[in-house]
């Protein structure tokens, strides 16, 4: 047991961090695409984890074939955009449950990414020969250009949700029936949600695979938890810190440290040496019971398991 | 101004659940009608409203609104001139949105929603003066999110959004069922109030005989999908609920003891 400690380091959980933090905000944008469909649309999306991948795999493929690193990111956002459009027409217009249509676009994404990428399960791109927007071997410089591209999509969040479509998407996710009897097309809002939230997956899947050097066709595995994760965590903090004034920006902000928070506890977690193929279990229970506080809470307060206790009790 | 032409709807056809809700059903409202629809359980009031509103396409018939056919358009497109309010109170607001981004939502009604604001400075003063005469205080509370409002408070809301933006035709579906009887009263008066002073066409549906006959011009009484009864103007106001009662078992031929307490109540 000494002996591990000793073994850790701290001056290397502290020259980890930085690497953690720019990994997080990558996470942090994928997570304010998992926002809009998990919060706005009451919506679990699971086309999420094919549409990470395919962000990665479509931006690495055109850097490979000559792209501009920053146009080839701007290309994985359509590609997303079309994953999510999928989703989103077999849930309107077909009439399968969502959270099928997620894992049917997810899983057909499978062979598509494959096909993206040249039948390879991996392609890398080096950042020595390629100009990349972002690189895990320049740290800072990967943490700026995720600072900078996280605060320009949460401005123009906050700006898309106040106006009167964002309302209306909005609404249609709060309460579909009222949004009809307004004049609203609630199945279109959800197939423009759905297809918002991956293009920015999409986005923040590109800037993984430059952050890496490399797209592989299971990178997005487990995305939705991750994002689920950053979500409930920035949600927590956000009421806690803010309170009643939390509103859209405090809320989108909070989203992406909620990503940055996740994944240092994931570097601490890795630092302490434990199986890094156990991450997925701490994930999930992690997630499980986050989203169970609030049932848990309502509990403690009143439940039939009380008050069986206190009627035994008084018959004692 | 609004036409029913021959109006048919079946639900579940085919199987052992088939129910024939409305069978050739035919009404014609002047503009500034004010109806009242009663009825017993399963006689078709609610299924022609959500028929006028576009829910589901009718099986057979037409509806015409202003002379234009509005049979083929959606849900969504004929709100443009058609206003409701449920009987559940939580169905006609946005729970996770502020009273004011209802209202902006309200006032949009039937329009393209674009990308400008959703809620802009100087229509926030405006709702606060229509909020003032509903006696709630909601005008102080206009970015608290609605789903933390009563259920009273909910309902008078939707009552204003539905007027908000003037529509053709209000449709009042059993809007104050689930409200206490004060609640209740407050709720018709501001009905009678923003249909009177908007000189707006309105059909409510009520179970309750009283209301039924005090307010509205005119009233229908449907059974089996169909209207059996229609009175309006001075010959309404000399109605009764005796003679409602009456007219009920003896035109439609039910006695069911249930359905005349539900009439009576």
């Amino acid at each position: 047991m000494e002996a591990y400690f000793q073994s850790l380091s701290l001056l290397k959980l502290i020259k980890n961090l930085p690497g953690g933090i720019a990994q997080g905000l990558i996470w942090g944008i994928m997570a304010l695409g998992i926002y809009i469909t998990f919060r706005i649309l009451d919506v679990a999306d699971l086309t999420v984890d094919g549409s990470f991948t395919c962000g990665g795999a479509v931006t690495v493929m055109l850097i490979l074939a000559g792209c501009p690193p920053w146009l080839a990111l701007i290309a994985a956002v359509p590609a997303g955009f079309l994953a999510g459009f999928c989703t989103g027409f077999l849930h309107t217009k077909l009439g399968i449950p969502v959270i099928l249509c997620g894992i049917l676009t997810q899983f057909s994404l499978y062979s598509i990414n494959l096909r993206i990428m040249g039948m390879a399960a991996n392609k890398a791109v080096s950042v020595d020969k390629f100009d990349l927007i972002l690189s895990s071997r320049h740290i800072t410089a990967a943490i700026w250009t995720g600072f900078f591209i996280s605060l320009v999509l949460i401005l123009v969040l906050y700006w898309y949700f106040g106006t009167e479509q964002g309302s209306a998407m909005r609404s249609s996710g709060s309460n579909s029936h009222m949004s009809s009897a307004l004049g609203i097309n609630t199945g279109l809002m959800k197939v423009l949600g759905l297809a918002l939230s991956n293009g920015i997956v999409a986005l923040s899947g590109g800037l993984m695979a430059q952050y890496q050097g490399f797209a592989d066709i299971n990178m997005g595995r487990g995305a939705i938890v991750i994002g689920l994760a950053a979500v409930i965590i920035g949600e927590v903090l956000g009421r806690r810190i803010m309170g009643k004034r939390l509103n859209f920006l405090g809320i989108f902000a909070f989203t992406v440290l909620g990503g940055i928070i996740y994944y240092l506890v994931v570097t601490a977690v890795l630092w302490l040496r434990l199986n890094s193929n156990d991450l997925k279990l701490f994930t999930a229970v992690i997630v499980a019971l986050f989203l169970a506080i609030p049932n848990l809470r309502e509990q403690s307060k009143s439940s039939f398991r009380k008050l069986k206790k206190r009627g035994a009790e008084q018959n004692a | 101004m609004l036409r029913l032409e021959n109006i048919s709807k079946t639900f579940n056809k085919g199987t052992v659940n088939e129910k024939k809700a409305l069978s050739g059903l035919n009404l014609h409202l002047s503009s500034g009608d004010f109806v009242t629809v009663i009825g017993g359980n399963g006689a078709g009031k609610s299924t022609m409203l959500n028929a006028i509103a576009g829910v589901w396409p009718v099986d057979k018939g037409r509806i015409f609104l202003d002379g234009n056919d509005i049979t083929a358009l959606p849900e969504h497109k004929r709100a443009e001139f058609i206003s409701r309010v449920f009987q559940d109170p939580m169905m006609g607001t946005a729970p996770d949105m502020q009273v004011e981004e209802n209202l902006a939502l309200a006032l949009r009604r039937g329009q393209r929603r674009g990308l400008r604001w959703g809620v802009t400075a100087g229509e926030k003063a405006q709702y606060r003066e229509l909020l003032k005469p509903l006696g709630l205080g909601l005008e102080d509370r206009m970015s608290t999110k609605v789903g933390l409002l009563s259920g009273g408070q909910r309902q008078a809301l939707t009552l204003l959004m539905a007027s908000l933006k003037k529509p053709k035709l209000l449709l009042l579906d059993e809007h104050t069922a689930a409200l206490d009887p004060a609640t209740s009263q407050t709720v018709l008066e501001l009905t009678d109030r923003i249909v009177g002073d908007d000189g707006l066409t309105a059909m409510m549906i009520t179970h309750n005989m009283s209301n039924a006959i005090r307010h509205g011009n005119r009233l229908i009484m449907m059974n089996d999908g169909k209207i059996i009864f229609d009175i309006k103007g001075e010959e309404k106001k000399r109605l009764t609920k005796h003679d409602l009662v009456n007219m009920f078992a003896e035109l439609s031929g039910v006695q069911m003891e249930s359905d005349r307490i539900l009439l009576t109540k």
